[in-house]
């Protein structure tokens, strides 16, 4: 990690003209934007090495607070209708557009890109939700079955929310990526304890407040600011985690799928050249879904 | 009306089997001695006498079926053309169903099930299987996972004791028809049907090397899982076994499809038909002697009902027979080890130490063999070991509920999510509980139904990935 270096900012500012009000970046768990119940925090730098912010850097109970939130959401949000849930995606589409400046700067800041690329890449995010709003309640039919068995028997099979997902964000893809790794779980119903990225968390924590202001029910999307690799082995072998995305763990991803192997967690294995850029697919959504089938006689 | 019929033995004739006396591992299309030179005798749980002895393969041997597997996937099964693997596949099913009587005996020897099971349920699975996925192996692009499809590669499958030959199925059908070359590891103590298959294979003129075949035991798997020239791991059996093999692969580019244990709740609501609910629950729980991943080892009774239903199930089970498996009259058949009966017996032990109430019918036991007579235990608490773990024989627990909600809070109270079942006249109920249920797959008003068309598989700790219907394909697809 950078040091916090003094921070240069723009030119001082004349006494008699508005001081900024600042932004504090805390965690986004239940619905609710706490500290880190450990008091910490870490300095986050812009690609330049820039002082940008403090960030929570959220601990071991924080993550199991989180992965309590996700689990008390799951019954509500899985139970919506599949309508419902689009809905509500797009609307996270709508309150991210309207956003986009704050996200683009922020991007710019975190990737040391230029304003264009940012914008592209903002616009890319927006359009991603969009993308998994359609999905909500079109993947059960593309997914699901109905089954001809040998013999007088309804049987169905449908696709179902596997649960509560910790997603650890691609570290180089602070908006686009983590989007992509957020909207195809929750599309379905699942809830998601995500650990953002460590050195560019800024746009998750605008991203949660862009949630926040969705009509997303509070627990259903819980961010992790901090380090990935303090976090993810509570998350991996936390018993109440249904499911890892690795997208973001690093070299320790093979331990972390080691560890999920005690409660038989659905892993998904990081991508080990992502473009997060290309068309999404089914296949991310896919992952975190299990197929019920079941079964009825036919007669009179 | 106590007085039951005596049926007259009416044993089916075991002449349509002929047995070897030894067996070896099946190998790039040849059975060759296993490097390893060590055998395990393989018996009739009915009455321990031996019936064969069954090469152990070793390391040596894994090796050698690897490389053959990947020589056959590369060279013939990999190129061939979707709908000539078809044809192998409808050939291999179409032999199936010409020695199935031989199989079906063959299987309740080696595994103690009873004859009416074996004839009436495996075999005609097995067949059934096999034309299934003959017909997927030209329409792959249609299957829903993308364009051009792609076979992994080798797959080593490992399949447990209790369904011997429809285990095999269930893994080398959809993996030969997705294009897959196998290397398959029957259970120790059910290795015969498998190696009988083998020779099916010489017969349809399969190609060597496309299904290799290694009896063995607990090293032998997992040397295969081990092996790194493998593309996928394939494995039915216990939760903690899958757990190793979730570990080992972990870090590789290897795919896992894991279908483990269960702890099923069959639910009764207080107006199911009652005659049909009793035969359900027996059937979920007594067929195979229990020894069914999917099994509804846990009653769920609404409260109201119990004092009703329980007599009722009580007089039903004391109408069922146990006995010889191959006579054909047998509803109960042995209990396929005696380590499988030792566990069955000390998990039943449990129940009555902690203060669950058992109760068996009159029930005369063999004496020789390894039985163990249907058991019911009632006031049975969700803190009980018997409702939580999983005893792969027939010992079913009866807990109470009072409302639909509370059903559904105790049948997903387990890290288990196979099965289960639902009990009710009541259509809109019936769906309300089903989607509730974190399970694979739920039987209602029925139990244990199988088909090659319909998906199985668990939520959970209960494995994942699905057996069966277009579902099934995506194991082996890349």
């Amino acid at each position: 990690m950078a040091e916090p270096v003094a921070h240069d900012g723009p030119a001082p500012v004349p006494s008699s003209a508005r001081l900024a009000v600042r932004k504090t970046y805390k965690l986004y768990l239940g619905g609710a934007f706490p500290r880190s119940e450990s008091g910490r925090s870490y300095p986050v730098a812009s690609h330049q090495g820039d002082h940008l912010a403090n960030a929570a850097l959220a601990s071991r109970k924080d993550a199991r607070d989180a992965v309590a939130a996700a689990r008390k959401a799951f019954g509500g949000w899985s139970g919506r209708t599949a309508y419902n849930r689009g809905q509500i995606l797009y609307r996270v589409a709508e309150m991210m557009e309207g956003r986009s400046a704050q996200f683009a700067a922020e991007l710019a800041d975190a990737e040391g890109i230029g304003a264009a690329a940012a914008e592209a890449a903002v616009a890319a995010a927006v359009d991603r939700w969009v993308y998994h709003a359609g999905w909500a309640d079109k993947y059960a039919q593309v997914l699901g079955a109905s089954n001809p068995v040998s013999g007088p028997y309804y049987n169905h099979s449908a696709p179902e929310p596997t649960g509560v997902v910790a997603v650890f964000a691609p570290q180089d893809s602070p908006l686009l990526g983590l989007v992509s790794v957020i909207a195809p779980v929750i599309a379905t119903g699942n809830t998601a304890v995500v650990v953002a990225a460590e050195r560019a968390p800024l746009p998750a924590v605008t991203l949660a407040e862009v949630l926040a202001t969705s009509d997303l029910p509070g627990g259903v999307v819980n961010i992790l600011t901090g380090r990935t690799a303090e976090l993810a082995p509570h998350l991996a072998s936390h018993a109440d985690v249904n499911a890892l995305d690795l997208a973001g763990a690093g070299d320790d991803a093979v331990d972390l799928e080691r560890a999920a192997a005690t409660t038989l967690k659905r892993v998904l294995r990081p991508d080990p050249a992502p473009d997060w850029t290309a068309d999404p697919g089914i296949a991310r959504l896919a992952h975190f879904l299990e197929t019920k089938t079941v079964w009825h006689p036919i007669g009179m | 009306m106590d007085q039951i019929f005596e049926y007259a033995p009416a044993p089916e004739s075991r002449s349509v089997v002929s047995l070897r006396d030894t067996y070896e591992p099946f190998i790039d299309g040849a059975f060759t001695p296993a490097a390893t030179g060590e055998y395990l005798t393989t018996a009739n749980p009915a009455d321990e006498e031996p019936l064969a002895r069954v090469a152990v393969s070793g390391a040596a041997d894994v090796d050698r079926a690897v490389a053959a597997a990947r020589r056959a996937f590369d060279t013939v099964w990999g190129p061939m053309p979707g709908r000539e693997r078809g044809k192998y596949l409808f050939r291999i099913a179409r032999i199936l169903q010409e020695r199935s009587r031989e199989l079906a005996v063959l299987e309740s020897l080696d595994n103690g099930k009873p004859i009416k099971e074996t004839r009436d349920v495996d075999l005609p699975l097995v067949a059934a299987h096999f034309f299934y996925y003959a017909g997927w192996a030209d329409k792959l692009e249609h299957a829903g996972f993308g364009p051009r499809p792609r076979p992994l590669g080798v797959a080593a499958q490992i399949i447990p004791w209790n369904f011997p030959l429809l285990m095999l199925a269930w893994k080398i059908a959809p993996a030969l028809a997705t294009g897959n070359t196998v290397v398959l590891k029957p259970a120790e103590t059910t290795p015969l049907t498998a190696l009988v298959f083998a020779e099916i294979c010489q017969e349809a003129d399969l190609p060597p090397g496309v299904v290799n075949i290694l009896p063995g035991a607990g090293e032998t798997g997992r040397a295969l899982v081990a092996h790194p020239g493998t593309d996928k791991v394939a494995f039915t059996g216990s939760t903690e076994v899958g757990r190793e093999i979730a570990r080992a692969v972990a870090g590789t580019d290897r795919r896992v499809s894991l279908e483990l244990g269960g702890k099923g709740a069959n639910i009764v609501y207080d107006d199911a038909a009652l005659d049909q609910a009793v035969e359900g629950i027996v059937s979920g729980i007594f067929f195979n002697q229990g020894h069914v991943c999917c099994a509804g080892s846990r009653l769920l009774v609404q409260e109201s009902i119990a004092e009703e239903l329980l007599p009722r199930l009580r007089a039903r089970i004391e109408r069922l027979r146990l006995g010889d498996p191959l006579d054909k009259n047998t509803d109960i058949g042995a209990i396929n080890s005696a380590a499988q009966l030792d566990r069955i017996r000390d998990l039943a032990r449990s129940g009555a130490d902690e203060g669950a109430e058992g109760w068996s019918p009159a029930c005369e036991l063999p004496e020789r063999g390894y039985w163990f007579p249907p058991t019911v235990f009632t006031g049975v608490t969700q803190a009980h070991r018997i409702a939580r773990e999983e005893i792969f024989g027939p010992v079913l627990s009866v807990l109470t509920f009072r409302t639909p909600e509370e059903a559904v809070a105790k049948a997903n109270n387990t890290p288990y999510g196979l099965s289960a079942g639902v009990w009710t006249e009541k259509g809109s109920r019936m769906l309300w509980t089903a989607e509730r249920l974190r399970a694979g797959v739920v039987w209602s008003n029925t139990f244990n139904k199988f088909d090659p068309a319909s998906p199985f598989g668990g939520y959970k700790e209960s494995g994942y990935g699905r057996e069966g219907g277009r579902h099934g394909l995506e194991a082996y697809l890349g």
